[in-house]
């Protein structure tokens, strides 16, 4: 995996990818959005049913992001691979974009179903906790003047905020809760009937296909700065 | 139309988290694209003087 991560392997290969990764975006948020509009009202949430396909992909793909960085953090520590530093720094704010809009959507979710805008139980805390360690890791980044250093010390606390993951899944197993627990993801299968389960599929695929292809593009951005940043050394 | 703009009541909820999560997706993607292009821009431009 790391003979294509060189900077070079990773803008012609990229490069290539973008305009599909950006049409296969486009085209799912169509039809997810489609699906989700025509879908019936829930017998029970009635047309609140629909917040469901914005609010549990954000929560995916804020979960993921992060996933997505301390692996790239680990990668950082054990392979001193500056495109893994890149990775995991550029993977940060997309994370807390989508972490905030789970966040948002699941409080406008919450005051028709639960009566309440926000509760200090575990699963809605330990998903503020991501945000903040989000944010803790941006704010350490540019905190550090140094690039090898700040990369160091960010993916320390990129590794030891990646308990927080496990916290926010169990959580609503391991402590009472307002939230539900999963209707997706569970052994005998989704227990959400199929008319909710595709646009709820197809939009959890146009986030994260959108997360992927922003991501990618702020690495390159990265990749371009980094380049920039070293052509001026050598000028001045 | 009216109904489905009313959204079964709760149209005060639901309209403002689709707004607000398409909107802030909008626009960090324009954000990257932007900061992407001006990146390649400057690259561009430092190449182009150096020897």
């Amino acid at each position: 995996m790391l003979r294509y991560a060189n900077p070079k392997r990773f803008m012609d290969l990229s490069g290539a990818a973008l305009p599909w990764l950006c049409g296969a975006t486009a085209l799912l948020f169509g039809i997810g959005l489609y699906l989700g509009f025509t879908a019936p009202p829930d017998y029970q949430q009635g047309d609140t049913v629909r917040m469901m396909f914005i609010h549990v992909p954000a929560a995916w793909v804020g979960m993921m992001a992060y996933g997505v960085l301390a692996f790239s953090a680990a990668i950082g520590i054990i392979y001193r691979h500056p495109l893994a530093d890149a990775a995991a720094k550029t993977a940060a704010p997309l994370g807390a974009l989508f972490t905030a809009l789970a966040l948002i959507t699941g409080s406008l979710w919450g005051k028709p179903m639960w009566g309440t805008w926000w509760v200090w139980d575990g699963r809605l805390t330990s998903f503020l906790i991501l945000f903040l360690v989000y944010l803790g890791y941006i704010a350490l980044w540019n905190a550090i003047e140094d690039e090898t250093r700040a990369a160091r010390a960010t993916a320390i606390l990129a590794l030891v905020g990646a308990v927080n993951l496990p916290i926010i899944e169990f959580s609503v197993r391991w402590w009472t809760t307002l939230h539900q627990s999963s209707s997706f993801l569970r052994s005998g299968g989704p227990a959400i009937a199929p008319v909710f389960l595709w646009p709820l599929f197809a939009m959890a695929l146009a986030y994260t296909l959108l997360f992927y292809t922003l991501w990618v593009v702020r690495i390159r951005t990265e990749i371009l700065e980094r380049r920039t940043r070293t052509l001026m050394m050598g000028l001045s | 139309m009216s109904a489905f703009f009313a959204m079964g009541g709760y149209a005060a909820y639901i309209w403002p988290a689709y707004g607000i999560s398409l909107g802030g997706l909008t626009v960090a993607t324009l954000l990257c694209w932007r900061f992407y292009a001006r990146a390649r821009a400057r690259l561009a431009a430092l190449e182009k003087g150096t020897p």
